[in-house]
Order: C-alpha cells, then sequence, then structure tokens
C-alpha cells in the first residue's frame, strides 16, 4: 500500500481549503499514515463483483409537493453572517493576486 | 424534608415517574426544572456536561407546563420532563457550538425538527451537551470546550461523541438527553457510563438541524437511564419529516408498547463470533457472557453467527465517514455564518476561508477532511472509497442472513470499559477502537440499542450490551432491552447507577 508524505498532505490540505502549520504536517503525515494503513484493509474486496452501497436506504427522487411554504427572512439567513452589507453577504475579494 | 432531599428524591425518579407525578399534581414541572437546576449547580463545575445552560427558559417552558395543567388541558406523556440537548440539533433561543470554534456562539435561525418536537411535546430543555467537535470522537476530548468526565471516575472519558449527553444522565442532571450517533455516538457513551442509548434505524429520527458529519450515517436518537424512558423519548422525537428526503415515510415502530411488555421468550438471539478476541477486555466478556446465559435463562433460544465482512466494518467507516464528513464541512467557509479570521482588506476570500478553517476546526476535524479528501482523490477513489462501499454492501447482506435466523443480535457495545482521560487523545488509531462493535449497524442503517449490564470486576465501571435488530424492527430492541434491564434489576436488588460514587 501506498504511504502518505509531507508533501501530499500539504497538498490535500490545499485542496480542503485547509491551512496547516508545518508542524501539523508533519505530525498528520505520520499519524494518517498509520491510518490508511489500518483501513486499506477494505481493498481485499476490491476485485470482488459487489454493488457498492451509498446510503442504507434504497430512495430515489424523494420530492416533496411544489408549493410556497415559509422560508428565512433576510435577517434571518444574515443572522450569523460574518459581515453584511445592503442585506447581503459581505465576502473578502474573490479573486487573489494570481 | 427539607429543599435539599426534596430535590435528591426529584433528580433520581424517571422520566415516567416525573411525567406521572407532574400530571396527578404531585409534584409541579417548575419545582422538577429547579431541582434539576440545582443539580447542575452542585456537580457540572466537575462533570462539565453543559456547554449552555439555559436556565430561565427551562423555567419558562416548566411554567408553561404548569399553566397548561392548572388549566385542565391534557398532558402528553413527557409534559414537564427536563431533557439535555446535544449541542449539535440547531435551537433558536441557544447557541449551536457542535463543540467546535468554527461556530462558537452562533445562534441557528431555526430549530431542528427534534429540538421542535420536543418543545411541542412539553419537554423542559434545560441546555445544550458537550461533544466531540462535529461529532467525531470516541471520548468527548475532541470537543473545543474541553473534556467531560465520566461520573463513575472524572479521570476517565464518559464516552464520545455524545459524552455530555451521557454525563448528564449519570449524574443526575437530567432524566433524558439527546444523541446523535454515526459510529456509535449514542451506544459508546451509554455503555461506558451506565446508561440507555438508542441508535434508531436509519431514516427513523428527521436529521433536519442536526449539523451533519457523516450523512449517510448520522442518526440523532434517545438517551435516558431507563429503557422505558428512551422509549417515551424515541416516540417523541421519531416519524416522518418531509424536511429531511431521508426520513422513513412509516409509521413509527411500537416502542413505548414493546418496552412496557419486556420479553425475550421463544426469541432467537443471535451471537456473532466476530465480535470478541483481541482487544476486547476480559471482564468485558465476561459480563456479556453471563447476559447471554440470562437471555437463555428467559427462555430465549442462543444462535452462534458467522459474519466474516463484520472485520472490515472499522476500516470502511474510517474511509466513508471522513469521505463524507470532507464534504460536508466544505460549508464551513468563512462567508456565511460562523468564524471569520485574517480578513484584512488585502487577502482572497480563498485564504481567508482556508485560514479560517486552520482556526476553527481541531485535529481530529482536520485529520478526517484530509483522510476524507484523500480517500475521494482521483487514483485512490476505486481502492479506498470504493471498496468501503462494498464491505458496506457485504455487511448488510450478512446482516440480513443473520436476521434470516434470529429475532435481535446481541454483543459487547465496546471492547473495554471507559479509558482515562488523555490515555488516546492522540492515538487516533486505538481511539476508533471504541467503536468495532457499534459500526457495522451504522454501516447497514438498522437499529441498535445499549444498556448496562453491569460493571467489569477488574474496574469497578460500566459494561453495555448491544442489541441489534433489522431496520423498522426498532420495537424488538425495546421488548429484549425491558427483559434484560428488569432481570438485571432484580439480580442486582436496584438500577446499576446507584452503584455510582456520590459526586
Amino acid at each position: 500500500m501506498p504511504g502518505i508524505t509531507r508533501e501530499e498532505v500539504a497538498h490535500l490540505a490545499r485542496l480542503a481549503r485547509l491551512e496547516l502549520k508545518p508542524e501539523e504536517l508533519e505530525h498528520f503525515a505520520g499519524q494518517l499514515d498509520d491510518i490508511i494503513g489500518a483501513v486499506a484493509r477494505v481493498s481485499e474486496v476490491a476485485g470482488q463483483d459487489v454493488p457498492p452501497t451509498s446510503h442504507p436506504l434504497p430512495l430515489t427522487n424523494v420530492m416533496r409537493p411544489d408549493e410556497v411554504r415559509p422560508s428565512l427572512t433576510p435577517e434571518q439567513a444574515l443572522s450569523g453572517a460574518p459581515a453584511q452589507e445592503q442585506q447581503r453577504f459581505k465576502v473578502p475579494q474573490i479573486l487573489g493576486e494570481d | 424534608m427539607s429543599d435539599h432531599e426534596k430535590n435528591q428524591r426529584i433528580i433520581r425518579l424517571t422520566a415516567a415517574e416525573i411525567a406521572g407525578k407532574i400530571a396527578s399534581g404531585e409534584l409541579t414541572a417548575v419545582e422538577v426544572t429547579e431541582a434539576h437546576l440545582a443539580r447542575t449547580g452542585a456537580v457540572d463545575e466537575k462533570v462539565h456536561a453543559y456547554l449552555h445552560l439555559d436556565r430561565e427558559g427551562a423555567l419558562a417552558q416548566a411554567r408553561a407546563v404548569d399553566e397548561k395543567r392548572a388549566r385542565g388541558e391534557k398532558l402528553g406523556p413527557l409534559a414537564g420532563v427536563p431533557l439535555a440537548l446535544k449541542d449539535i440539533f440547531t435551537t433558536t433561543d441557544m447557541p449551536t457550538t457542535v463543540g467546535s470554534k468554527i461556530l462558537e456562539g452562533w445562534i441557528a435561525p431555526y430549530d431542528s425538527t427534534v429540538t421542535r418536537k420536543l418543545k411541542a411535546a412539553d419537554v423542559v430543555i434545560l441546555g445544550k451537551t458537550n461533544m466531540d467537535e462535529f461529532a467525531m470522537g470516541s471520548s468527548t476530548e475532541n470537543s473545543a470546550y474541553g473534556p467531560t468526565g465520566n461520573p463513575w471516575d472524572l479521570t476517565r472519558i464518559p464516552g464520545g461523541s455524545g459524552g455530555g449527553s451521557s454525563a448528564a444522565l449519570a449524574s443526575f442532571q437530567a432524566p433524558l438527553a439527546m444523541g446523535t450517533d454515526t459510529g456509535g455516538s449514542i451506544r459508546q457513551p451509554a455503555a461506558v457510563t451506565g446508561t440507555v442509548g438508542v441508535k434508531p434505524t436509519y431514516g427513523g429520527v428527521s436529521r433536519y438541524g442536526m449539523v451533519a458529519f457523516s450523512s449517510s450515517l448520522d442518526q440523532g436518537g434517545p438517551c435516558a437511564r431507563t429503557v422505558l424512558d428512551a422509549a417515551l423519548l424515541h416516540e417523541a422525537i421519531a416519524g416522518h419529516d418531509p424536511l429531511d428526503s431521508t426520513s422513513i415515510d412509516a409509521p413509527v415502530p411500537p416502542v413505548v408498547e414493546a418496552a412496557r411488555n419486556g420479553s425475550v421468550a421463544g426469541m432467537r438471539v443471535g451471537v456473532v463470533k466476530q465480535f470478541r478476541g483481541e482487544g476486547y477486555q476480559a471482564g468485558v466478556l465476561q459480563r456479556f457472557d453471563e447476559s447471554v446465559a440470562l437471555l437463555k435463562e428467559l427462555g430465549a433460544e442462543i444462535v452462534e453467527l458467522d459474519c466474516p465482512s463484520f472485520t472490515l466494518g472499522l476500516s470502511a467507516y474510517y474511509l466513508i465517514a471522513p469521505s463524507e464528513c470532507s464534504s460536508n464541512l466544505a460549508r464551513f467557509d468563512a462567508m456565511r455564518y460562523g468564524l471569520r479570521v485574517g480578513d484584512d482588506g488585502t487577502r482572497s476570500a480563498e485564504d481567508v476561508t482556508a485560514l479560517t478553517r486552520e482556526a476553527g476546526f481541531g485535529a481530529e476535524v482536520k485529520r478526517r477532511i484530509i483522510l476524507g479528501t484523500y480517500a475521494l482523490s482521483s487514483g485512490y477513489y476505486d481502492a479506498y472509497y470504493g471498496s468501503a462501499q462494498k464491505v458496506r454492501t457485504l455487511i448488510t447482506r450478512e446482516f440480513q442472513q443473520a436476521f434470516d435466523q434470529v429475532d435481535v443480535i446481541v454483543s459487547p457495545t465496546t471492547p473495554t470499559t471507559a479509558f482515562p482521560i488523555g490515555e488516546r487523545v492522540d492515538d487516533p488509531m486505538a481511539m476508533y477502537l471504541m467503536d468495532l462493535c457499534t459500526i457495522p449497524s451504522n454501516l447497514a442503517g438498522n437499529a441498535a440499542m445499549s444498556l448496562p449490564c453491569g460493571l467489569a470486576p477488574e474496574d469497578n465501571l460500566p459494561v453495555g450490551l448491544q442489541i441489534i435488530a433489522p431496520a423498522t424492527k426498532d420495537d424488538r430492541l425495546y421488548k429484549v432491552g425491558a427483559a434484560v434491564e428488569a432481570a438485571f434489576v432484580e439480580r442486582w436488588g436496584h438500577p446499576l447507577l446507584e452503584e455510582a460514587p456520590s459526586l
């Protein structure tokens, strides 16, 4: 089984939008390597012709009637916003320098 | 009788007894609430079960129940009964933190369906209980707000993720509590604190307003000190909810009726041979074997079962749950609610998101997000996530084959009793092993209960007996649980919790 390196952890953290300190990278790399080593046992069944289960209930396209019902007011929807302006979520610039 | 003596008596009553005494006028809901608040004032500095206590709101709710009775209105079966709510269910009148700094102080704009149903049933919500951050953990040590102590020994863990709820019950701060169970977070805390916890069939209790960790596994459920109390709470919170598309559109199984008519006579009870062996504490297996012998005495037929794929359950779980968590927790992006750090006018939204998640998430959440991101990444997806989903099918099939032969399955709830706080906190694999016996039911989506079956002789700490029933047959848990509970209480001469040290 492939192990996981410090560089891979850094790459995964970037994909997950998670800043990590250098010491965290080091620490997690060791721990994740152990965890992956342990859970990799599932690949014993990789070759078996077994359908995957993504969900315990066999449900498809659960719909409710298309009727107007009460929803959040703008004030309620914005009540937890870190910043707001003119009844909108105020966010940092969406394009960085690069 | 002094107020103190009266309060001591009230806090040891069951939920069913409290409801009966309020309905008959022997006690008022305000007296009951005050007794529990006084208990919390006296012990919770040591236990740390609560993250937030809503003294005023609870008393107002209690007063409303007393007024309802004074007007001659009929009271529901849990009217005026206090409850400790896991801090994962949203509430409009209290913060919902999920044990995380990223939601510190957050007040949700809507009540979860469970909260709404509890309020409609006139249950008095005392406060929100401590938990592992985002329900990720087996000890409540992963809470950003500090650990909770096990009332049996405050230096040990109360289980997790619902350790605040189990500790509130075991320290008599509430007769009822709510939990959520993704890999054992209701049953495992119940086992290590000598209380009762039920993971209903997946879809049995609405997930609307329950902060998501792993959506195909998460299931809210009742926690209590007796099987009947758990059934009463189960009935109050269960049922179809159009706001949760995975909610089961069928009547709630007759759980209260089952709890009032406990019996195992003529039932076939399965014992899975994979649920023992290396890693299981001797005293846990001893109490489990005694429970099996008891079931036989009570008229059950014991059937040995072979479920080889169960040994892959833990591995499959620790791929599926982190994968779903890495996706679910993407919503914590510092834009619409919760923490935001580093927004100094020069940084981009993406940088602010990454800095906020670094500051707001604890170590276990970060580990699982990275693990899930890894398992879902191209090149590894088939080997890890894909295989884990196949294991899920195999486990479900083995349960189906088992339930062709037996009515319920029993096992120890956890391989060991409560371990000392700090012992496994930075050893994730050791921590994960606590969920060995509980995980298969989450993967298959069936129903399972933990109830006390004695103290392990070597450490005098509670051992849990797990009962597993087929999906939607939750009532069988209560039928068997009530029979086992009654037989044990008769054998011990009192409920197990009476042996817990006074705090």
